[in-house]
């Protein structure tokens, strides 16, 4: 019966590794969770190796090679655009834009969310109270309608819709934090530290932002999904980077050139189905994260 | 979902007066609303006239050739002025309905609005009101009976609309129903919001534009209502183990009497606010969708000012849309505070 002498750090890997398996394996039951992480592989995989998929020739007006609009065909398997371009490799490259525009705002919108939530959370007082109201009254504004006003008045590139979608939708995770914030805040081993000795920093990193993570991962997700359907959005609205293919911009090519008219399906439909396919793989995967994190919802589905 | 602001969320953390009746929640909403409007109207002047650094070059953007047009249009706005004097004018300008004249259409901004949204509420209010009552009958049957096929088919086809762009729905629905798909014919228009040659007000008429507006709403409606079954499940669900549904049970009523007049009408509470407060996403698809079914709203007025680009419209616009949802959820709050006392603690 000897118990083997574990350092506190070597304790504290092995609690996390145990509490990471226990979750992963508690993600295993959501089968649309899986489905949707399957999902996400895949068209990440097919960003990352858009080079190898597809040459990027086949983005060039110049190179084009196909006529105007045809359908598919052994040569093109998703047809060609109105500049004659394969749809097909459109849509590979354009799976970068729309997931890195994604990531970017999410990075953007998690990070003055976090930052707003925990600081007004934690501190209260007049700083927190100015904070939290700034929070509300960016909350009611309608956000892709401040997206488009803020797209609008800067030259588009990727940065800037990035950053658009990011600052305007910020407020939602700022409050989920902010709630988190104040419940961890008032437990007691908090306040052991505090008489301990231990600084505001100390006291946000060591334990506030731990606690509060979890909740900012599953968030997180879900901001995914409606940052890329924004980028959607504003590219089809012709807010997007010229020089980069997107599948908004895709859509609001064929739109403009009326492939609704001719019946060219092939360029109307897939960018879409891949919007709709990345975004509720995001979301489900989302869901299920938060079921996991929050046992409350679980036996839920 | 985030996209669904809870205001049990937004209110959290606010200390609990005890005691404190209606009217002091009413108070301290009106006022929430008073400075969501003050920090909107700020915001607004510094979009438009602070953040592009040449307020002359962005409002009238391209259209001055010459220094004098330039100096022209500066002293004709107040852009020569101090920055605290010009605020005080655009204050005063803006409180007095002056939003500035279009550059596109050379009329004020305000008349356009005016002319422009009456198509907009019609278009918004009937899909509101069409997704909020499907919405909350899918809600309430896929809740009821959860785990069924009826609830997977009703949550997967939900979850589905919430990721689908709106305006690409709507494209959908031009191609098979008013362009047709091989052998069938289209059955509705393309778009617009009546034919050219009828006479609006006259019944033909009112038939002509109900055609029109058919796919439009039943695009919006789809979009919406997947909020409004999202909600109204997880709500209905929160309700189902109740022990005062089991009391119902047990004094004999019937399963329909007990979902009906016990479970849902608690559950209906948060999903009630939810169709208020998604009005701002509700602006937001008007914009897109208006845009595709070219139906003149304020929608369409938007887009086309973006590709001139029409800074006082789009200010415009973006004024009056985000005044609207500032209302509306004011209207939602005090609607909520009267519907259950606990919020207003």
């Amino acid at each position: 019966m000897s118990a083997p002498t574990l350092t506190p750090g070597a304790l504290a890997r092995r609690r996390r590794a145990e509490s990471w398996r226990r979750g992963w394996s508690e993600f295993r039951t959501h089968r649309s969770g899986l489905v949707g992480l399957g999902v996400l592989v895949v068209f990440v995989l097919v960003a990352l190796l858009a080079p190898v998929l597809a040459d990027s020739d086949g983005l060039s007006v110049t190179k084009a090679t196909g006529g105007v609009l045809e359908a598919p065909s052994a040569q093109y398997w998703l047809g060609t655009d109105d500049n004659g371009r394969s749809v097909l490799t459109l849509l590979i490259w354009g799976s970068q834009v729309s997931l890195m525009v994604g990531l970017l705002a999410t990075v953007i919108s998690m990070g003055i969310g976090t930052l707003v939530g925990l600081v007004s959370g934690y501190f209260g007082g007049v700083l927190g109270q100015v904070l939290f109201r700034v929070t509300e009254w960016v909350l009611v504004l309608p956000q892709l309608v401040l997206a488009i006003v803020l797209a609008s008045l800067f030259d588009p590139s990727l940065l800037v819709i990035s950053a658009v979608i990011g600052v305007t939708s910020w407020p939602g995770t700022a409050l989920l934090i902010r709630a988190q914030t104040l419940s961890v805040k008032e437990r007691a081993y908090l306040e052991r530290s505090r008489v301990l000795g231990a600084g505001h920093l100390h006291l946000l990193r060591r334990h506030v932002l731990p606690n509060v993570v979890p909740m900012v991962f599953a968030n997180t997700t879900l901001t995914v999904a409606i940052a890329i359907l924004n980028e959607t959005t504003l590219s089809f609205l012709g807010l997007g980077d010229p020089t980069r293919v997107s599948w908004g911009s895709m859509l609001e090519d064929a739109f403009s050139v009326g492939a609704i008219t001719t019946g060219s399906w092939w360029y109307l439909l897939p960018p879409g189905l891949c919007v709709v396919g990345v975004v509720l793989a995001f979301t489900l995967v989302g869901q299920a994260l938060e079921s996991v994190l929050d046992p409350r919802l679980r036996g839920r589905r | 979902m985030s996209v669904v602001s809870e205001p049990a969320l937004a209110s959290a953390g606010a200390p609990v007066r005890r005691g404190s009746g209606y009217l002091r929640f009413a108070a301290t909403r009106v006022a929430g609303s008073l400075g969501s409007l003050a920090f909107l109207l700020v915001l607004n002047f510094f979009l438009f006239r602070v953040l592009p650094g040449d307020p002359a070059r962005t409002l009238g953007r391209g259209r001055f050739t010459t220094q004098e047009q330039l100096d022209a249009f500066n002293a004709a706005y107040g852009l020569d002025q101090p920055m605290l004097q010009q605020f005080v004018t655009y204050l005063r300008t803006t409180l007095h309905g002056d939003l500035g004249i279009s550059l596109k259409y050379r009329v004020p901004v305000t008349e356009l609005i005016a002319d422009r949204i009456g198509p907009t509420l019609l278009l918004v209010g009937t899909s509101t009101v069409l997704a909020a009552v499907i919405g909350i009958w899918l809600g309430v049957h896929s809740a009821w009976r959860h785990g069924s096929r009826f609830d997977r088919f009703a949550t997967g086809s939900s979850l589905t609309l919430y990721s689908m762009p709106e305006w690409w729905l709507g494209l959908l629905l031009i191609v098979v129903l008013a362009v047709g798909v091989g052998p069938v014919p289209g059955l509705f228009p393309t778009g617009g919001l009546h034919s050219v040659d009828v006479d609006v007000w006259s019944f033909a008429g009112v038939l002509d534009t109900a055609w029109h507006l058919v796919l439009p709403v039943a695009t919006l409606t789809l979009a919406y209502l997947a909020d409004y079954a999202m909600v109204m499940r997880s709500s209905l669900l929160d309700e189902i183990g109740a022990d005062y549904l089991t009391t119902a049970r047990a004094t004999g009523l019937r399963e329909a009497q007990v979902r009906n007049r016990h479970a849902v009408r608690n559950a209906l509470l948060p999903t009630t606010t939810v169709v208020a407060l998604n009005i701002g996403f509700i602006v937001t698809g008007a914009i897109t969708v208006e845009t595709v079914f070219s139906i003149p709203g304020l929608g369409l007025l938007a887009t086309e000012a973006l590709s001139v680009p029409d800074y006082w419209v789009l200010q415009g616009t973006f004024l009056v849309s985000a005044t609207a949802v500032i209302g509306l959820n004011l209207v939602a709050n005090l609607v909520y505070g009267l519907l259950d006392p606990r919020v207003r603690a």
